[in-house]
This record gives C-alpha cells, structure tokens and sequence, in this order.
C-alpha cells in the first residue's frame, strides 16, 4: 500500500513540474504565432532572445542579476500564499529591506566585511520583516485584508524612498540618490564581465530557497504555517495560534522580500533611489505562481523570468517589441492557473501515446 | 436477483447498473457492482464505512465516469458526460454536505442555474411561486424567503430535494440525509418520501442507520468493500441479518457498561455563560461536575447551546463569565493548546471544517495538536520516522481504510475521516475528552468500536463528556445524563432513572422537578 501511494506522490510531484514546463512551450509557441502576426520572423527573434539571456558572459551576469531579486520575491509570495497569506507587498518590503540596508550600511566603514555584511543583511530582512508584519498584525488583531493593507503599505514605502533620497540622504545632482554604503558592506561580486558582474546575492538567494524547503517541509513550523493556509478552523482546534501564525508568516515573508532589497543595494546599485525596485515585488505574485509556491520551484520559475526579461531586450533590435514577453509570461500564467487544461492534455496524450494503465488515467483525472 | 432477470424486465427498472468497477489511484472503491432500482420504491443503500456507496451513486449522477461497466436509466443506455446529463435524464441528489449558497434565498436556491426569465429578467415571482408549489405538494414546508444561513439544517435539506424536484427528477438519490436530522425531523423527512413514491418517484436513499432502512425502504442493497452483499426485500430481513452482511460478523448492537468505581471530580464546571457566533447567550448559566471514570451524556435537540458548550470547554470559544476547572485547577478561557496539554482531548461536531485538514496526508492529521511534541517533533524540527511508526499503529488499531497513511485525509470516506479524528483523539490517552456527536455518519461496526473505545476509556478512569443528539448513544453508554434546553440545563440524574418520555419531556423544556412532581401523583 504505502509504497502504491509514495509512486503516486511521485507521478504527482512529476506533473507539478511538467504542467508549468508545458506551459512555458505552448506560451512560447503562441507569443511565436503573434511575432508572425506582426510580420516577424519568430526563429530569429527567439534566436536573437537566447542569445541576450545566455548567449555571452555579460547576458548571463545581467541574467542572474535580475534572478537574485525575482528569486527572493517569488519566495516572498510563493511562502506566504503556503500559509494562506496574500502577500501583495513584496514591493514594499523590498523597498523597506533596502532602505534598512542602506542605513546601516551607510555607517559600517570602520567594520570588516565579516561583520558588516551579515549586519547590513539582517537589517534588510529585518526592514521587510517589519514592513510585512504590519499587515500580519493589523489583520490578525483586526481583521483588515492583508491585500489591502500591504497594497497601503507599499504606496508608504514608495514615497518614504522618495522622500529619503531627495531629502535626508540625498547626495549629488541629477536623479535623486542616496550616498554609496560603505565598502566593507558591499558584497563583492562572484564573477566579473567587462562592464557586469555576476552578484554573489545569488548564492544567499539559492541558499534562502533552500532554507524555506527545509522550514516548509521538515519542521513545526511549516506544518503549522501550512496547515492554518489549508483549514485555519482545522488549525486552531488543533491547538495552533492564527494571529500569531499570520503575524509569522508574514514576518518571515517580509524577510525574505527584505532580503531581496538589501541584496539590490549590496550587490548592484550600492545605493537607492526612486523606485529602485523596479516592481521586483510585483513580479514576484507571477514567479510564485509559476513556481507553484514550491521553493525549488521558484528557483526554476526566477530563472525562466529572468531570462525572458534578459532576452527580451535584445529582441527589440531585430525588431519585435518587448511586450511580447509580457504577453509570453500573461500566457504562461494564465495556463499555470487553469493547469486542469494542461493536465487534461498530459493525460490525453499519454492515453493516444501508449494506451497506458488506466491507473494513471484516472489519478490524474480525480487529481 | 439474476441478471437475466433484471434483462428481462428491464422495462420496469429506474436504473440498473451494470458490471460497475471503479478504480481510484489507491483503491478499487467499487468492484464489478451490479445495482438495480425498481420504478417507484424506496431503495435503501448500505454498508460499511467506505464500501463504496457514494462512489457508485457520484457515477449514476455524471461525477464520476466508471473506469469500466454500463449504466441504464429507464431502459436506455446512458453516458454521462457530467451531473447535467444526469439531471437532463431525470436523476436528481442531495449530496451529504449540502450545496446551496448561503446567503440567497430559499427561493433563489432553488432555481440557481435554471433561473426563470421575464424578458432578461429574472422573474423572482414566478420562482417563488414554482417553490411553494412543490412544497405544498409533497409537504416540504420552506420559508420561500428566508435566507439559507438562517434555516435549520433539516429545512435546508427539504430545500435540497426541492430543487432537485424543480429540475424535473423522477429518481432521487439521497446520500445519508439523516445523519444530520433530528428525529423528528427524520419522521417529517419520510412522511416527504412515501408522499414522493405515492407520486410515482423512484428513491435511492444511503443511510447508516438499520432502523430507518427498515422501516422506510422497499428493497435494501448492501455493499461491503466495493461489492454487492446482496439485495433483499425489506419485508424478509431484519437488524441482525443486515449488519451481519455488512460487517461480514455477528455485531454487538448494545453496548455493556459494566460498573465501575468512580473515582474524584475531576471536571467542575459553575455557572457558566458563553455566547453564539450572533453574540446572543448560547450557554446559560451551567453547571455540572464529572468524576474519573464516568461518562456524562448531555441530551437535547440540536441547537440547544451544545455546540457552544463543546467549544468553550475545549478553549475555541470564550466563557464569558463563571469558572471551568480540572483537577482542582482553574482553566477558564485557557488557550487550546494549554487546555489540550493538561490531557484534555475534543472531538468535534464538524469534521469537516474543525477535525481534518483535508489537504494533509493520513499521517499529518494524526499528529495534528501533538506535532510540536517530542516524539513527533525535535527542537522545531518534525521527526518523521516517529510520525510515520506512530500513525501506521494508530491507523491499524482504528481500522482507518484504506489503511495507506500518505492517502490525503480528503480522500477518505465520511467514516474513515471519523476514525482518523477518533484515532487521534482517543489514540493519545487523554484524561477528559470532549465527544461531540462521535458516531454521525459511521457503520454499525465502526458504531461498535467507537462505544468500545469510550467504554475503555471510562474503564481506564478517564471523564467523559459525551454529546449527542442520538437518545439511544446517550442511553447506552452514559452513566448520569444532564438535558440542555435553550442553553441551559433542565436537570441532572442517574441513567435509569427516568423514563425516555420523560427524558423527551425535558428536551422540550420541563425542568426535571416538574416531571419529579409529575411522578409522586
Ligand atoms: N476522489 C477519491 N480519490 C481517491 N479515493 C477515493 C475518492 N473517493 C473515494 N475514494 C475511496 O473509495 C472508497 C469508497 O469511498 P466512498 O466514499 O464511496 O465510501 P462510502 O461507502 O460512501 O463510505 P461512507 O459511509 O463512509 O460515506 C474509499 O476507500 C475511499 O477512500
Ligand atoms: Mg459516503
């Protein structure tokens, strides 16, 4: 019996990732027919896409640049919607985590790197952490959706960013920025090509999907984040504390969104300014999603992101606007969403392909 | 029954249901059934817990295709591609948890999906107006107007069928709709199905209960783990023979009590006060002690403030004023989780919504409440090698099936998620537990391993709480009875004392002096 049901969880764990993997392709081959459409030639733009997201040491340093922060959103989002959350304040976080590192970061020039950098990066995670249980606390003692509240949130981060590098850390003339932190808190970069560097906030970010598997999975504290997301009526009789757990998950959400932040001005910009998030947080709802809010998941669903948006750049000088990606990455979504259709379709196909048991017919069809 | 038989006459069959198999990921839940219901009677499906009867009725109703077999409905050959199809042919079900949308009327209920039209408009007149006729007709009183979250489960019910009915049914599948019935709305539930058979309607109707079968079906069908037992005429049979050929053993159908030394009081509970969901007074002013090893069962018609009272004593619900103690200790208005610590273990009402979470695996519902504990937990982190040694003898004890502790607890049948719950609750030992209605929707065997289990439990000088809305569990296995009415108690005795008219007296409101005085002229 048990070893009937681990094959199941395996077949299950393995549509998991082929429903977002059939996704991508049937998106792909639809934003193809599109390119058509408009008169373009969809090999050549999608040559011409592969060859900005890995084609040379430079795309790939701009590529996982961009992955680091999109990687730390999604696991933002994805942690959150585990523990029944709707976190849309990813943005906010982000913005808050960055502001924090900043500040202290500012002010470690007599420290050696050993201890700024984990100092400026705890101050980031805390900013999010911070920022993100505000909501956490105001619905559980009140009941406000956190929608609502972190959506509050951001717009207050957002201004707050402004206001910062424009009155008191504002340094220089031309667009509104903060001062350079100091250089003991810079993270140094993990390899150098030509102008870009390949961030060492990578390996935090991997090491941060990582650790969120492992609190998910193996310990108390996922079971019980997990179980007040699936049945919190189930989760309180059980013993388990909602607001406590909202407030929690929202803490360590934040964090993570924090860190992302934090990340961006230790590794990339070594400063802030308006907007310097650049709607990470948002893109992070769509990585989690794609992901299907599972850690390891997301670390795919950043890359995929983060390579369509590396490439999509360097469509635009054969031609084919950007926005096709954006279209892209909406089909993309919109089929992670509906995944019974792709489902369908595995099953269908496999039932044309070799007429399999009709075990598998079946579980996939109750699935 | 033989199959020529029923080939023969086809004619005269509703439904047959022909060489049905059924295979689920993990389970085959229906095994090669043939299943056939005469035009016109009341056919009663049974058997034990996760035989298979919902599955077999969720493929007659286009949930469900069979993974092999043909289904007949009224002599012709069906496939349903979906429960559209299915009420096109005439089939009609009100599934065990009802689905009707809360906060729309009675009416508006009815006609969801199939709404009358007055150009574009809906026409909520001639609606209401198509409701009160079929319920004048088969005597399914509703309040056309009333709000879904404002009736009593019993009318919801009745709402049920009339939509079914609205659809143009002619077969109507019920799947265990006593199980959330008082009995006396049972008795009004079946004076609406011989009104329905006397119109010519053909009734499947699932039920745990060998009385209610007895007494309300033509033909009886028994199923016992995905197959067809047999099929009998009511009128041949009896109690005995039917739970024999659903458990495949002699069953014990009353349970012994056999005396026990009570030993200190060790839950007193004075003068409490707790409120409703509404805010209104749901508990008022109770009060009641329980000794080591006794079992106090508290009788009432459901909705009498025994929800309230169950919560509030397990910590989900705040005791607005008076004090709840144990072992000498005062816990009132304690957290869960303190409450549960000190032995106390509750078994909810709603298994559903409070008891499970139905997206965990078997093995993480059991340890649910006790998962931040050694063994099951180790400085934060979950040892799983003791979970998983844990819920496999828990699961065997109960005879949870199927018996695959990765299976997700939603999976399972009704019965068997009440043995998970059960298992977990009972399976840790406790010294109080809290038992709200234990045995709703289980079979005859699983009935006798639950009283079983309470039975052990007061031997081994555990305090029992047990609420039921079924007299006869409250008669078996309680050693004093307390009768709550309108939240409060209309009297204590001894089990044996009164009368069950005179108990039935005080479920509707004379307190127990009255009937004291009553019983001296
Ligand atoms: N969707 C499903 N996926 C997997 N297994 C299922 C599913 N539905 C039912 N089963 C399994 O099929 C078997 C039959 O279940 P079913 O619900 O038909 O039982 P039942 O006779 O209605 O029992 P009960 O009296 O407890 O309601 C059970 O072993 C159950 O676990
Ligand atoms: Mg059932």
């Amino acid at each position: 019996m048990a070893s009937k049901s681990e094959v199941t969880n395996m077949r299950s764990k393995w549509m998991s990732f082929l429903v977002p993997a059939l996704a991508v392709l049937v998106s792909l081959l639809i934003g193809a027919i599109i390119i058509l459409a408009i008169g373009q030639n969809p090999i050549k733009a999608y040559g011409v896409m592969l060859k900005g997201a890995f084609g040379s040491r430079v795309a790939w340093a701009d590529n996982i640049t961009k992955m680091t922060s999109l990687l730390l959103t999604g696991l933002a989002v994805g942690f959150g919607f585990r523990a029944g959350v709707f976190n849309i304040g990813a943005e906010g976080q982000m913005a808050m985590g960055g502001i924090f590192a900043m500040i202290i970061g500012l002010n470690l020039g007599n420290v050696p790197p050993v201890i700024a950098i984990p100092l400026t990066i705890l101050a980031g995670m805390l900013g999010g952490a911070f920022w993100a249980s505000i909501a956490g606390w105001l619905k559980a003692q009140t009941g406000a959706h956190e929608v609502i509240t972190t959506i509050m949130l951001n717009w207050i981060a957002y201004h707050l960013t402004n206001y910062l590098v424009s009155g008191p850390f504002t340094v220089g003339i031309g667009i509104p920025k903060s001062p350079e932190i100091a250089k003991s808190a810079q993270l140094p970069p993990l390899l150098t090509a030509q102008a870009s560097t390949v961030p060492s906030g990578i390996i935090i970010a991997i090491a941060a999907a990582i650790v969120i598997y492992i609190l998910l999975e193996k310990t108390t504290l996922g079971y019980e984040a997990k179980a007040v997301g699936f049945n919190p009526y189930a989760a309180e009789y059980g013993g388990i504390s909602i607001s406590k757990n909202i407030v929690l998950t929202m803490a360590i959400s934040g964090a993570l969104a924090g860190l992302a932040g934090a990340l961006e001005v230790m590794c990339v910009h070594h400063r802030i300014f308006g907007a310097f998030t650049s709607d990470r947080g948002f893109d992070g709802i769509t990585i989690a999603l794609i992901g299907q809010n599972n850690p390891i998941g997301i670390i795919f669903s950043a890359f995929l992101i983060s390579s369509l948006r590396a490439g999509s750049n360097s469509m635009q000088t054969v031609g084919v606007p950007d926005d096709i990606i954006v279209i892209v990455q909406g089909i993309i979504i919109f089929f992670v969403a509906a995944d019974r259709i792709i489902k369908t379709w595995i099953i269908k196909a496999s039932k044309l392909g070799k007429n399999k048991s009709s075990q598998t017919i079946k579980g996939g069809e109750e699935a | 029954m033989s199959e020529e038989n029923i080939q023969e006459t086809l004619k005269d069959y509703a439904v047959y249901m022909k060489n049905i198999t059924k295979v689920f990921p993990k389970v085959v839940a229906n095994d090669n059934v043939n299943f056939a219901v005469k035009k016109g009677e009341i056919h009663a499906l049974i058997g034990e817990n996760g035989a298979g009867k919902t599955t077999l009725m969720n493929q007659l109703y286009g949930l469900y295709k069979p993974t092999s077999g043909e289904i007949y409905v009224f002599d012709k050959k069906v496939d349903f591609k979906g429960p559209s199809d299915a009420i096109k042919a005439g089939i009609g079900m009100v599934h065990q948890h009802f689905m009707l949308v809360d906060n729309l009327t009675v009416a508006e209920n009815v006609v969801l999906g199939s709404e009358p039209k007055k150009g574009i408009l809906f026409d909520l007149k001639f609606a209401k107006k198509e409701v009160k006729e079929l319920s004048e007709r088969y005597g399914l009183k509703v309040d056309v107007d009333a709000k879904i979250e404002d009736i009593p489960v019993g009318m919801q019910q009745r709402v049920e069928i009339i939509k079914t009915l609205y659809r143009g049914a002619d077969i109507l599948i019920l799947d265990e709709p006593t199980a959330v019935l008082t009995p006396q709305e049972t008795n009004e539930l079946f004076e609406i199905l011989r009104a329905l058979k006397n119109d010519g309607k053909t009734i499947i109707f699932i039920s745990h209960k060998l009385k209610e079968v007895l007494e309300i079906s033509d033909t009886i069908t028994v199923m016992r783990l995905g197959k067809v037992t047999g099929t009998v005429k009511t009128s041949e049979t009896n109690e005995k023979e039917l739970a024999n050929m659903m458990v495949g053993r002699n069953v014990v159908l009353s349970i012994e009590r056999p005396p026990t030394t009570l030993g200190k009081s060790i839950v007193k509970v004075e003068n409490i006060w707790v409120k409703d969901n509404r805010k209104l007074d749901a508990v008022k002013d109770l009060s009641f002690e329980i000794k080591e090893g006794e079992i106090l069962g508290i009788a009432g018609v459901a909705g009498n403030g025994q929800t309230e009272l169950a919560e509030a004593l397990s910590g989900l619900r705040k005791i607005e004023s008076g004090s709840y103690m144990f072992n000498g200790k005062e816990i009132t208005n304690l957290s869960v989780r303190e409450i549960r610590e000190l032995g106390i273990s509750h078994i909810p009402e709603d298994r559903q919504r409070r008891g499970l979470i139905p997206e965990f695996p078997v093995y993480f519902n059991l340890i649910l409440s006790q998962h931040y504990k050694e063994p099951f937990a180790n400085r934060g982190f979950l040892n799983f090698d003791e979970i998983k040694k844990y819920s496999h003898s828990l699961v065997k004890k109960f005879d949870v099936r199927p018996p695959d502790i990765y299976n997700l607890a939603g999976n399972l049948s009704g019965g068997n998620q009440q043995k998970v719950i059960l298992a977990r609750e009972i399976g840790s030992s406790p010294k109080f537990i809290i038992v709200s209605q234990p045995t709703r929707g289980l079979d005859v065997g699983a009935i006798e391993y639950v009283h079983k289990e309470l039975i052990n439990l007061r031997l081994n000088k555990g305090a029992v709480l047990l609420i039921s809305m079924e007299l006869e569990e409250i008669l078996s296995l309680s050693d004093r009875i307390l009768v709550m009415y309108e939240g409060r108690s209309m009297g204590e005795f001894e089990n044996g004392e009164l009368t069950i008219e005179e108990i039935g007296l005080m479920m509707a409101g004379k307190r127990i002096e009255e009937i004291k005085v009553l019983e001296k002229v």
